[in-house]
């Protein structure tokens, strides 16, 4: 079947986009993503230590750039200038790579979007020719707004970061997709492979997710079911589902033939 | 006696130097870095010619695991 995920123009064959944080090695995050079938991974751009250990292992030669699409974040900014200034430097890091993930966050607990701040990068991003993959809030409004400025893709939460409490409202991600052209993917609150599978049957292009593989007993198991939940999923969408109803007048089996009734 | 403010922490050099011998200094030869220098990137091609001032602000970074 010829389904790809298209952003920016270029098309992936995975709709599962994994990040990198919280595994107990490189060896492990390696593993994981392999068995995820993810293309493109998100890293986080952080001042090098600057003492001795000169043969710290590094994620880049773990998980090679030939291999996975890297997708700089802006994890732990809380102002649009701070994001921008880690966004252009993830650029100089890589080459000029330009596909980045925008996330400029509201409150240290929550983790929760600011939207006024991320609107606010994102337009500056946009004009320096990045190719924005905005992380926001499931507020409709600001995602049209956010598609308008030219981000290339779509990321509300289906949940906070970081809660494995899953898809809490699959309405308000109805109401983006259908307000907005770009791919619209599922980021953060994915906790287990239904949650994955339910964001893709809803017609969701795609989920990032992070804790929920890293946080598992067994990182590299889910990190499979992940890729499983996230293509049953998005075979389901495409299929198009039963309607649902209260009560079934037909029966699967055949209504004829039944021994003992009576024949008219 | 130059002071740089290098991620936050203050250093001193006895003279003016370029990023280049700060960066051999610091033993990140040849690691994949990135540098900002006074809230503008200073792109890997100026490394060498660019000298570093008193009281510059510099932040170096690398790519780590995130989500």
């Amino acid at each position: 079947m010829n389904d790809k995920l298209i952003i920016a123009g270029k098309s992936y064959n995975s709709r599962l986009l994994v990040g990198t944080g919280k595994y107990k090695d490189f060896a492990e995050t390696r593993a994981a993503l392999d068995a995820s079938g993810t293309e493109i991974v998100t890293v986080a751009i952080r001042r090098t230590n600057l003492g001795q250990n000169a043969n710290e292992p590094n994620l880049l030669d773990a998980v090679p750039m030939s291999k996975f699409t890297y997708l700089p974040n802006t994890a732990g900014c809380y102002t649009a200038d701070d994001a921008v200034r880690t966004l252009r430097l993830a650029r100089e890091l890589l080459d000029g790579h330009s596909l980045v993930k925008l996330e400029v966050l509201g409150d240290p607990q929550s983790l929760y979007p600011n939207v006024i701040e991320t609107i606010a990068a994102a337009k500056t991003l946009v004009a320096e020719g990045f190719q924005v993959m905005v992380y926001t809030s499931d507020d409709p409004i600001v995602a049209k707004q956010l598609e308008d400025i030219g981000c290339v893709a779509i990321m509300p939460l289906a949940s906070l970061i970081g809660s494995g409490m899953g898809i809490l409202n699959p309405w308000n991600l109805q109401l983006i997709m259908d307000r907005v052209q770009v791919p619209v993917i599922v980021d953060a609150g994915v906790g287990t492979a239904s949650d994955a599978a339910i964001a893709m049957e809803l017609g969701c292009a795609g989920v990032l997710m992070n804790t929920a593989i890293a946080g598992a007993q067994n990182p590299v198991l889910m990190a499979s079911a992940m890729k499983k939940a996230t293509e049953a999923g998005r075979e389901a969408y495409l299929a198009g589902r039963m309607p649902k109803k209260l009560y079934s007048a037909s029966p699967s089996s055949p209504t004829a033939g039944i021994i003992g009734s009576v024949r008219s | 006696m130059i002071t740089v403010n290098i991620n936050g922490e203050p250093r001193q050099f006895p003279q003016a130097i370029s990023i280049a011998a700060l960066i051999e200094e610091m033993g990140l030869t040849g690691k994949r870095i990135a540098l900002e220098r006074n809230g503008e990137i200073a792109p890997r091609s100026t490394f060498a010619t660019q000298q570093l001032a008193d009281g510059d602000k510099l932040e170096i970074v690398v790519a780590v695991g995130g989500g």
